[in-house]
């Protein structure tokens, strides 16, 4: 058993719980141990850089610091947001390079007791571990449910493959990890050459045009290939694309309905494992027509959690008249 | 777009006088390589939101080369930037582009030279939760924010918004402190110290 120091980062608490969830349950098949980075904080995302260099690099450097201290054998940390991936390895790569920056960074470190030597750790994203640690051999052996038939657009987005450090695993336009992977579990992988392009990131709150337009080329490559659903391997991705992907519509007025998960529930998914037990169900645009193919249901949880309607009698309107069955309507005027 | 008038290569600069390109490449975490620019355009076509963008970031390295820094800095070029690094890879002299629209931001948030507030607003929101409870805050950010600046979005946005915190159920009350708060916010002021350096 592998065990890895893990950073889990703040959208798999908030937005991202179903990366969480089915991350948690495959690793427990694939004999993974996962321990979190004790008491990490945010890595700024890509907002902290755009207001402050140092301070932002010393944010980020807190988690490397903390991390370094858990080396117990393994030395490698396993992240799973991209931002965060890319953060980390950010920070060490810079870190690295600019000796000046990293003796910076150190002296603000030090001001919380902390102290971080840049190269003492290997950051790693989920899936180079499962692809180059594991290995597709391995996972191909785990899989009790193969995804035979279902169409999957394979989208890993900016900042897994970019930039690329010396420590990256893919290829910085074309990666084929994921196509690989998927392709291990069975499923059908369309041809998706957007794999690599820009979901818009904080677009959406900055321009949200700019955002839709992206978001709109993504689905509808997708959409084109008749891809049943996509996956993606970052929270932000998912967000943007699941959750804008209503108000996109509405912007171009067309009307896809394009589930998109985590490759964690799939890989869930082919290792046998409930739809209930990986997290569907949160997505917005329901996964229910992609799990059908399948042979799966849904989750209760995901009719369930629907917003719920109050009961007729409580809304403020006139309520309708009782509708009578004519034989009763006949009694009531004898 | 005000003319180029000259172009003052760094080596014709005084000494004593530090160039605007010298000044953004120092302020560069890593290697930035920014006076390496051959003027190619490969970053501008490279780029999904060059359509948006004042200048390309052709154009700004342009700028920042002939030290026209108002321009620059008053560009929303790197407040466009989404950050997908594809110009970075793409480079042929492998200037690491998107970490310069990250300084560039950096000094027009420091000067207050920004013209469209919403970006630097939008990070300056988010950073002041990581400050206070060293974790995000998705569901408050976005409230805050789009109060802000997107409030006739927010119809719009309603059905997106109930489905994030009924079917996705996203937390609504901030999260819960980390333990070193303390020890973060140490590590952050001694930060902001050295970055004035």
């Amino acid at each position: 058993m592998s065990d890895y120091i893990f950073y889990p980062g703040c959208a798999m608490e908030s937005s991202a719980r179903a990366y969480d969830i089915s991350l948690k349950a495959i690793s427990k098949t694939l004999g993974i141990g996962i321990k979190d980075v004790d008491d990490w904080n945010c890595c700024g995302a890509t907002e902290y850089l755009s207001i402050s260099a140092t301070p932002a690099y010393a944010l980020i450097a807190r988690n490397l610091a903390l991390a370094s201290r858990q080396v117990n054998g393994s030395n490698t940390v396993m992240a799973s947001c991209s931002a965060c991936y890319l953060n980390l390895t950010k920070a060490d790569h810079n870190m690295a390079v600019d000796p000046k920056f990293g003796i910076k960074i150190n002296q603000a470190l030090e001001a919380g007791g902390l102290s971080y030597q840049p190269g003492a750790l290997e950051i790693k994203h989920i899936l180079d571990i499962m692809v180059n640690d594991i290995g597709l051999e391995k996972i191909k052996s785990k899989v009790k449910r193969p995804l035979e038939g279902l169409r999957v657009a394979p989208y890993l987005g900016c900042m897994v493959p970019r930039p690329d450090y010396a420590s990256r695993f893919s290829d910085a336009e074309q990666p084929v990890e994921l196509d690989m992977l998927l392709e291990s579990l069975g499923a059908e992988v369309v041809d998706f050459p957007l794999r690599t392009a820009c979901c818009g990131g904080h677009m959406t709150q900055i321009s949200p045009d700019t955002a839709f337009d992206l978001i709109n080329r993504l689905v509808k490559a997708a959409d084109d290939q008749q891809a049943d659903l996509m996956v993606t391997a970052c929270p932000m991705c998912q967000m943007n694309l699941d959750a804008f992907q209503g108000e996109m519509n509405h912007h171009f007025k067309t009307n896809f309905k394009m589930p998109i998960l985590f490759f964690t529930q799939l890989v869930g998914l082919a290792f046998g494992y409930e739809a209930s037990e990986l997290g569907f169900g949160l997505e917005l645009v329901s996964a229910k027509s992609a799990l059908s193919k399948l042979g799966m249901k849904a989750p209760e949880s995901d009719s369930a959690a629907k917003v719920k309607k109050p009961p007729k009698g409580e809304l403020p309107m006139p309520a309708p008249l009782p509708k009578m069955p004519r034989s009763a309507e006949k009694e009531a005027t004898q | 777009m005000t003319e180029l008038q000259t172009v003052d290569l760094p080596t014709t600069i005084p000494k004593h006088k530090k160039s605007l390109l010298s000044e953004v490449a120092a302020r560069t975490a890593g290697k930035s390589n920014i006076e390496m620019c051959i003027q190619c355009g490969t970053c501008g076509g490279s780029c999904p939101s060059a359509a948006d963008m004042d200048h390309t970031p052709r154009a700004i390295f342009a700028l920042l080369k002939a030290g026209v820094r108002d321009e620059a800095l008053r560009s929303n070029t790197p407040w466009m930037c989404v950050s997908c690094y594809y110009c970075t890879v793409r480079c042929p002299q492998d200037i690491h582009i998107t970490d310069v629209m990250y300084t560039l931001k950096n000094i027009a948030v420091e000067e207050k030279i920004y013209t469209d507030s919403t970006a630097p607003d939008f990070s300056k929101t988010f950073i002041n939760m990581v400050e206070n409870y060293g974790r995000s805050f998705e569901v408050g950010l976005a409230g805050i924010h789009n109060l802000k600046h997107f409030i006739g979005r927010l119809p719009g946005m309603t059905p997106m918004v109930i489905g994030m915190l009924t079917k996705k159920g996203m937390p609504i009350t901030p999260p819960k402190r980390i333990k070193g708060m303390a020890q973060l916010k140490k590590i952050l002021k001694r930060a902001k110290e050295l970055e004035a350096v």
